[in-house]
């Protein structure tokens, strides 16, 4: 058994205290979720599926989510095939500019979203777009790029390039040596990167605030909401939100392990 | 590969597409919007120029260079918080844990709140921290205070709490990757020679570390200071953010060239932020091969 000096025994209660700070408030989240009061305040009141029905009877809420679901799944389609194909490039070939051209790419992911959001908003009005959830697919879709190229180029980095070579030397057309050596090599990280793109963009806020018009994503609906007060209503769909993203999250974490360290 | 004649065709395939994404819907609006920035207003209209009114603007009038002084106290603040937070944390998953599967399963759960909800996680602060909020009911209910107290919710330290709630993944995440990559016979070394715990940290351990240090200090400073959820929710009359400003520039005061010049500047911090995050880190970067 290891003997734990008394810093050391700090930094474990401190990180102990970490993991309980990072639930904590998401159990209180779920927790009023259930009960049967306004307010969401100690001792709780009973348990009740109240605020759930309530949600399920907004009209608004739905189309909202609706729509939300619609603007993740074409974003996250338009970003894997762009960032699949940015990050093959990228791992294969030698070419001016590289470096800059991997740094534009990967900027969203360290830029504030707010920043991405105001140079589309800019760009949209100059070229006559208006605002709209198309212009909030596009703009998802450029911010989530960087997720993408990241982790597929570092599932590629991985993968034992004499693979590639192989298989051209035994006759195979690029084409056939994508789909039957580089695909099943990055699979999981191509998944693993959709899953995780589609859980952001579902969740979005600061690029689609600027973006959208009178259609509005399930996101910004509860921010409108709220700066007008609290209802429980929104501890229900959050909670909702939460645990299914929380499953997409796990799978996708898992998916972009790297094997070997499992 | 290196371009040639003949490798050419199948490059361009590729990198066609991502090209023309990257320069149509990256690099034209960025641009657009830097130069929207020099533009003037005349209400409600704004016109093409080339001027630097809207900086001059910006640093000369104290209602903007207070908001943005205190944008740059509130990101350091929570940058300070999560390393705080984060270090230990990361080194207790790396040294301290001796189960790899037990190690994987809290790594796990520390990552996976980065990505759910971010509006939720903020949100979950304002039903805490709020006058008839979890928080003071607790208290309340257990005789601690004899009425709900309102200093909880509205002002920066629940704005710092809550960014740092946010935040702290986005620390551990570097830290973890160099600690766990720290070689264990460099540790045993140390100790082998006599150094006791607490100087091996220090000497060994820690000057190993700085690069996660600084890749998660970037991270947690440059997305905090972007950030206008936060001083929305749970802010008070003095939260507000630069990230607010700018929702006021393209909202009720409709001045686009002003708010693009401010965007700008934003992005101006981002990029010298990371040009420095990524010298400092191949300056410390120790050969452990």
């Amino acid at each position: 058994m290891l003997r734990l000096r008394w810093w050391q025994k700090g930094m474990v209660g401190v990180s102990l205290g970490v993991l309980a700070f990072l639930y904590l408030p998401i159990v209180i989240l779920v927790m009023f979720s259930f009960n049967d009061s306004k307010v969401t305040s100690f001792p709780l009141a009973g348990f009740t599926l109240h605020w759930y029905e309530a949600f399920l009877a907004n009209g608004q809420m739905l189309r909202a989510l609706g729509n939300s679901l619609w603007v993740a799944l074409f974003a996250t389609t338009l970003a894997v095939l762009i960032g699949v194909t940015a990050a093959l490039a990228l791992d294969r070939y030698e070419f001016p500019g590289k470096r800059l051209f991997q740094n534009v790419i990967l900027l969203p992911l360290s830029l504030p979203g707010i920043v991405t959001g105001i140079a589309m908003l800019n760009f949209y009005k100059q070229i006559g777009i208006p605002q709209s959830l198309t212009a909030v697919v596009i703009g998802h879709a450029t911010a989530l790029l960087g997720v993408v190229v990241s982790q597929v180029m570092a599932r590629l980095s991985k993968v034992n390039r004499r693979q590639f070579e192989a298989s051209a030397d035994l006759g195979a057309t690029p084409f056939e040596t994508f789909r039957r050596v580089t695909l099943p090599a990055i699979r999981s990280s191509i998944v693993g990167s959709a899953l995780l793109c589609f859980t952001l963009s579902f969740d979005e806020i600061p690029v689609t605030y600027f973006l959208t018009g009178r259609e509005v994503t399930l996101p910004i609906y509860i921010y409108s909401t709220l700066r007008r007060g609290i209802t429980p209503e929104i501890n229900a769909i959050g909670t909702v939100i939460v645990a299914v993203s929380f499953v997409l999250i796990v799978l996708s974490v898992t998916l972009l392990r790297d094997r070997h360290q499992s | 590969m290196t371009l040639t004649r003949r490798t050419f065709p199948g490059f361009a395939a590729l990198f066609s597409a991502p090209l023309a994404w990257v320069l149509l819907l990256m690099v034209v609006p960025y641009a657009i919007m830097v130069s929207v920035g020099f533009w003037t207003r005349q209400f409600p209209l704004f016109h093409p120029d080339f001027q630097f009114g809207n900086y001059a603007q910006i640093f000369a009038d104290p209602q903007y260079t207070t908001v943005i002084l205190r944008t740059l106290k509130i990101a350091a603040l929570v940058t300070v918080c999560a390393l705080l937070l984060g270090y230990p944390l990361a080194y207790f998953l790396v040294f301290t844990v001796r189960s790899p599967r037990l190690r994987n399963l809290l790594y796990m759960s520390v990552i996976v709140p980065l990505w759910v909800s971010y509006l939720l996680r903020a949100y979950t602060w304002k039903i805490i921290l709020g006058t008839d909020g979890a928080l003071n009911s607790l208290l309340v209910s257990t005789g601690i205070v004899s009425a709900p107290l309102d200093v909880f919710l509205y002002n920066q330290t629940a704005m710092v709490v809550t960014l740092v709630y946010i935040f702290v993944p986005f620390m551990v995440m570097p830290l973890f990757t160099v600690l766990d990559n720290i070689p264990r016979r460099l540790v045993e070394a140390s100790e082998d020679l006599g150094v006791g715990p607490f100087m091996t940290f220090w000497k060994v351990i820690f000057p190993l570390s700085l690069g996660g240090v600084v890749a998660g200090a970037t991270m947690t400073f440059c997305l905090s200071f972007g950030d206008f959820v936060a001083p929305v929710l749970v802010g008070g009359p003095d939260g507000i953010m630069v990230a607010n400003l700018l929702q006021t520039q393209f909202g009720a005061a409709l001045n686009w060239p002003l708010g693009s010049a401010l965007a700008t500047l934003v992005l101006a911090l981002v990029l010298i932020l990371l040009q420095l995050s990524s010298r400092l880190d191949r300056a410390g970067r120790v050969d452990l091969s």
